[in-house]
This record gives structure tokens, C-alpha cells and sequence, in this order.
């Protein structure tokens, strides 16, 4: 991207910046030239950078207060939510926090899904967004075991048992990772250890992450390269920020919503019963934001099967730029697709529904129909239909809706009116 | 096609969250009861937690534990509300256990106001022992720990039946509507007229079974009347910074010629 160069004006600011140039990665952030028909689905980079941020602060200070041991972690939470000055009100963010984080990575995983931005040149941004779903979800299974309650030490059990799955050396591994022959204290002093680890190489990845993004600039509704910066592009500053900033606010409220009059809601109640390895709940199910794979795993009969699919099932995105036939990126512009797109959707919500539903009967079934749809979504539909789909017309550039082929006035309409 | 897809998308959310609690469905529903603390701005009945604290006092402590709460909670705001007198003698009819002193042995005092609950018993396995194999739960946070919550309590309370023909109970086993698997270990322990209240609202099964409940949703969540109240501010205050930071940026987007 060719930019000017910058100079900052006062003199100590220029040998600063000849020192180290942070005005100059400072002018570059706030003019970076970005797409101006972005839609809300672009917001949600800016609502996780919040989220992340969110986590780190709460955390640190539940951190000041926590004690990761067996026998005083279940107290020191009570303590923290009775006694800390507006502990509860911390600790809510927090717990809430994780599937907020989750909801909108959701969405940003999507919305990349759909007009895809995972393409070429940025399959980079992609594989790294993806490392950081990956460690979100250990820091998430870490964090939701410190409490030790019921479902904290039931989940870490049935989670951390998924490795003896490994042929051989699985019940070594299994050990190495509890410190213990079971879930035990050990496991939670580690536990907590990388709890509060991973959100700063979380921190790292995402600093990555929008570097990586900055090379080729934001995809966009219409998924065409920039061709005038001038015309297709706004700065950054301030119209992509005061955007960000309204979407983020709508988010907050909803985020309010959770934390001030359903704060448990989205957790188990078996977790507010201290752990007991002697009594097991009826039914061990993880947070809603890991049901999905939960589902993938029990809808195989074998263990390592099972274990090797749920795996799969996220490796597999991590070579979806190259599954992905279509020369075209966005779904807007590709009817087939975008039926499939939608289907993918319904299918994982579906799964999510049924990992939450005892693996029996009808559920079983729909589980593993579901995780085959999921696999032949990637496997089969993307490489297929992007190699014999027949896209509709896309646009010159961002700012005339002129279409190449047979370009109709009606057209360009109908893509307004979708994007 | 995409704006009602995402609509779809929506409602599965809304579907998925609200069909959760079907995982146990071999239990009734617990009665549905009006609580003053449900909804947005919901509060706690002060009268009711007062009276509900002395059902715990009376009947269920000589079994439960609370060992999460302090005597000082009582008096605190969102709470009972007990004067601070009421509160220091609460706390000083139970004899608690302090020390080493400089000799190195343990002694008693009457109980202060940071004193957390005395507990009936010294620890889980005496609980368990004394109580026929099963262990009475500690009540701090029992009412967030139960699917169905406040109702779900209340409606155990509520729920003692003779079992029906066929239905063989043990010895020390009772049979309750509402309790997972409907055997329960814990006797039906109120009866009309059990506690004479202080304030002489009638003490039939149903009121004490209402007012123990009430103290028992505080005392799981000391913080609601304060959470409720906090979290209306945050909202207006966010609805209303909502609003202006959309106004600007329609002003700010108006020079470009592109929608938001």
C-alpha cells in the first residue's frame, strides 16, 4: 500500500519518530485506506479487539483475588462475589464476557465465510484468525474449570480423557496433562497458569493479525479489489472508528443485558455445586460455544474416531483458502454458494442444539447427519461448486456499480439492495 | 434472500437458548410463583426474607450449612435489613469456635457480626453421617445451583406426596413431586404453624415455604437489587450514548457518498 511519507511536525516528535517511528504506525492506522462500503459485519473486528480487552482488565483483577486450589478455588469465587467491592459485577463480565467474545467470533468467522475474505491474498489474516479461535477455546475450557465447580471438574475430566484416545502413549499423556492420575489439583494450578497465559499471545496473534490485514487492505460487501483509493476508500479515522464505535455500543447493551439481568443464564447451574469426583451430574455438557463440536465428537461410535473428527473439523478450515475453487469472493455474487453458505449456518446451530441433547435417539441421528453435511460442506461443495458455479456479473470498482458482461441497470440495484 | 435468512438465523439462536433446559425432562416443572425479585427492576420483599431467615434459623439450619454468609449480611442493603442491634444478636446467640489463644487452645465466644453462619455440623462426612447417607447441601448458593431456581425450591417444599401404588420408598426416603427421580432423603419438615412469626403473618406451609425461599434467592444472590438497579442506569446511559454516536456519524458519513 502506498502511502505518503510522514513527518510529524514538533521537532522532539521527529527525533522521536527517527528513533522509533510509532507516529508513523500512529498516521498510518488512523488514515488506512478502507473500503467505504463496508457493512455492520466488518464491525466485529473492532467489537473482539473490545471483547479481548475486556477479559484481560476483569481477569487481572479476578486474578488479585482467585486462589487456584482444590480446596479454596469453589470459597475464594463465593468470596469474590460477596465481599470484593463489585466483584459480582467483575466477575459477571467475565463469565459473560467469554461468550460474548464467542458470539462475535462467530460472526466474524462467518461473515468472512460468506464473502470471502479467507481468499486470496489473505489467506495469512485467516490461518492466523484461526490460531486465535483455537487458543480462545483452550483459555475458555481453562477458565470455566477454575471455579471447580460440578461442570468445571466433570468437563475438564471428560475433555482432558479425550487424549488417552491417543494410541500408546494416550494414558501417559492423559497423566503428563492432569500432574495427577485424575483431575485434581495440579490440573487446576496449571489450568489457571495458562488461563491467564494465553489471552496475551492471544494479544500477540491479534497484533498479527491486523498487520497481515493492513498488507493487502480489508476485503469488502463486493469482494473486488480496490482499484481508486481515492474514490473507493474512506480514512479510517474517523469514519470507520465512529462506526465501529456505534456497533459497538449496540453490542454493549446487549452485553449489559446479559451481565445485569440474566447473568447465569448462559452458564449451568451444576456449577455453582462445588466438585465432587465421588458424584458425576447427569449430563456433562461444555459451554454453548463448544457444543458444536461436542456433537461432531460423541456422533462417532469410536472414541478416537470421535476424537480425531471434532479435531478435523477445525484443522479443516485452515485449508479452506485452497478448497475454495471460485474466483470470485463474495457470496453476493454467487448464487449456488450462497445457498450452501446458508445451510453450513443451520447445520452447525443444528449440531449446537443436539451437543447440548443426551446422544440417543433422534439426536444421535441428527448429530450425525450434521457432521457429515459439515465435512462434505468443505470437502465436496466448496471445491465443486466454486469450479462449476455460474456467477452473476460483478462490479468494475467499489464506487460504480457498472458490471462487466451483460450489465443491466436493474442489477446493479439488486446488489445494492443485497449487500 | 439475506435479510430473511439472517432473521432465521436469529430465531435458531433464540430456539437453541431457550430449548436448553429440556435436558431434564423426566421432572415436572416446578410451580410457577410471581417472586417480587423476577424481572428487570425486581426487589426482595424485606419482610419476607426477615421471616424467611427465621424459618432457616428454626428448621432448616439444624441440618444445612450457609457458610458463605456472614452475620453481617443480614444487615447489609438488598438484603433482610436487620438493625444493627438485631444484627449483633443474631450473631451473639450462636456460640463460635476461635483461637488458638497465646496458650494455644481453642475456645468459644458468642458470635460477632463478621462471624461467617455457623455450620450445624464440623464437616461434609458428619453431615453425610448424621443424615442417613446423603448429605443436606450447603444453602449459600443453592437456589443458583437448581434448574428452575426459586421455583424449583419452593415447589420441593411444596411437594411432598404419598407415593403412588407401586412405588415402594426405604426407610428415611420420602416421596416429592418435584425432586429429580421424585425420592427425596430430606423429610417434609414444615407444617402449618411450625414458626411463630415475629410479625404474625400466619405460618401456613405455603408462606413459610415462600419466605425461606425468598432468603434463600438473596442469600444465592445478595447482589440483585443492586445488580437490578446498576444495570437500568448502564442501559439508559448506553442507549442514550448510542443514539448521539449514531447522529454523528451520520453527520461524518454525510460527506461521503456512501450509506451506513
Amino acid at each position: 500500500m502506498s502511502e505518503q511519507e510522514y513527518t510529524p511536525k514538533s521537532k522532539a516528535g521527529k527525533w522521536f519518530n527517527d528513533r522509533l517511528p510509532l507516529l508513523t504506525l500512529g498516521a498510518h492506522l488512523t488514515d488506512y485506506p478502507t473500503p467505504k462500503n463496508l457493512n455492520y459485519w466488518w464491525t466485529f473486528g473492532g467489537i473482539l479487539t473490545f471483547c479481548l480487552i475486556t477479559q484481560i482488565v476483569t481477569g487481572i483483577v479476578l486474578a488479585m483475588h482467585y486462589v487456584a486450589h482444590a480446596d479454596l478455588a469453589f470459597a475464594s469465587v463465593e468470596h469474590i462475589m460477596r465481599d470484593v467491592n463489585y466483584g459480582w459485577l467483575i466477575r459477571y463480565i467475565h463469565s459473560n464476557g467469554a461468550s460474548m467474545f464467542f458470539l462475535a467470533v462467530y460472526i466474524h468467522i462467518f461473515r468472512s465465510l460468506f464473502y470471502g475474505s479467507y481468499k486470496s491474498p489473505r489467506e495469512v489474516i485467516w490461518i492466523i484468525g484461526l490460531m486465535i479461535y483455537l487458543l480462545m477455546m483452550a483459555a475458555a475450557f481453562m477458565g470455566y474449570v477454575l471455579p471447580w465447580g460440578q461442570m468445571s471438574f466433570w468437563g475438564a475430566t471428560v475433555i482432558t480423557n479425550l487424549f488417552s484416545a491417543i494410541p500408546l502413549v494416550g494414558d501417559s499423556i492423559t497423566t503428563w496433562l492432569w500432574g495427577a492420575y485424575s483431575v485434581d489439583n495440579p490440573t487446576l494450578n496449571r489450568f489457571f497458569s495458562l488461563h491467564y497465559l494465553i489471552p496475551f499471545l492471544i494479544l500477540g496473534l491479534v497484533v498479527l493479525h491486523i498487520w497481515a490485514l493492513h498488507v493487502p487492505g480489508n476485503n469488502n460487501p463486493v469482494g473486488i479489489d480496490i482499484k481508486k483509493p481515492s474514490k473507493d476508500t474512506v480514512p479510517f479515522h474517523p469514519y470507520i472508528t465512529i462506526k465501529d464505535a456505534f456497533a459497538l455500543l449496540v453490542f454493549m447493551i446487549i452485553f449489559a443485558g446479559f451481565v445485569f439481568f440474566t447473568p447465569n443464564v448462559l452458564g449451568h447451574s451444576d456449577n455453582y455445586i462445588p466438585a465432587n469426583p465421588l458424584v458425576t451430574p447427569a449430563h456433562i455438557v461444555p459451554e454453548w460455544y463448544l457444543l458444536p463440536f461436542y456433537a461432531i465428537l460423541r456422533s462417532v461410535p469410536d472414541k478416537l474416531g470421535g476424537v480425531i473428527l471434532m479435531f478435523s473439523a477445525i484443522f479443516i478450515l485452515f485449508v479452506l483458502p485452497w478448497l475454495d475453487t471460485s474466483k470470485v469472493r463474495s457470496a453476493v455474487f454467487r448464487p449456488i454458494y450462497r445457498q450452501f453458505f446458508w445451510i453450513l449456518v443451520i447445520d452447525v446451530l443444528m449440531l449446537g442444539y443436539v451437543g447440548a441433547m443426551p446422544a440417543e435417539g433422534i439426536y444421535l441421528v441428527l448429530a450425525r447427519v450434521g457432521t457429515i453435511y459439515y465435512f462434505l460442506h468443505f470437502i465436496v461443495v466448496m471445491p465443486v461448486v466454486g469450479y462449476l458455479e455460474k456467477t452473476d456479473p460483478i462490479p468494475m470498482s467499489i464506487s460504480e456499480p457498472v458490471l462487466t458482461g451483460g450489465a443491466e441497470p436493474s442489477l446493479a440495484r439488486k446488489i445494492n439492495d443485497k449487500v | 434472500m439475506i435479510k430473511f435468512n439472517i432473521k432465521l438465523l436469529i430465531l435458531s439462536f433464540f430456539l437453541l437458548i431457550s430449548l436448553r433446559p429440556l435436558q431434564s425432562a423426566e421432572m415436572v416443572d416446578p410451580i410457577k410463583v410471581d417472586w417480587s425479585f423476577k424481572g428487570l427492576t425486581g426487589t426482595f420483599d424485606r419482610a419476607s426474607l426477615q421471616r424467611g431467615f427465621q424459618v432457616y434459623k428454626e428448621v432448616c439450619a439444624s441440618c444445612h450449612s450457609m457458610q458463605y454468609l456472614s452475620y453481617r449480611n443480614l444487615g447489609e442493603p438488598g438484603g433482610p435489613e436487620f438493625s444493627e442491634q438485631e444484627v449483633k444478636a443474631i450473631a451473639a446467640s450462636f456460640e463460635i469456635e476461635d483461637g488458638p489463644d497465646s496458650q494455644g487452645e481453642m475456645f468459644t465466644r458468642p458470635g460477632k457480626p463478621s462471624d461467617k453462619f455457623k455450620s450445624p455440623y464440623p464437616n461434609v462426612q458428619a453431615a453425610t453421617a448424621a443424615n442417613g447417607g446423603a448429605y443436606p447441601p450447603d444453602m449459600s448458593v443453592l437456589v443458583k445451583a437448581r434448574k428452575g431456581g426459586a421455583n424449583y425450591i419452593y415447589s420441593v417444599l411444596v411437594g411432598y406426596e404419598d407415593p403412588p401404588p407401586g412405588v415402594t420408598l426405604d426407610d428415611g426416603v420420602y416421596y416429592n413431586k418435584y425432586m429429580a427421580g421424585n425420592k427425596i432423603k430430606m423429610p417434609n419438615n414444615l407444617m402449618d404453624g411450625l414458626v411463630e412469626y415475629a410479625d404474625g403473618t400466619e405460618s401456613t406451609v405455603d408462606q413459610m415455604a415462600k419466605d425461606v425461599t425468598t432468603f434463600l434467592a438473596w442469600a444465592a444472590e445478595p447482589e440483585l437489587e443492586e445488580r437490578h438497579k446498576t444495570g437500568v442506569k448502564v442501559i439508559i446511559y448506553l442507549v442514550l450514548l448510542t443514539i448521539l454516536v449514531y447522529l454523528s456519524m451520520k453527520k461524518i458519513w454525510s460527506r461521503v457518498d456512501s450509506e451506513v
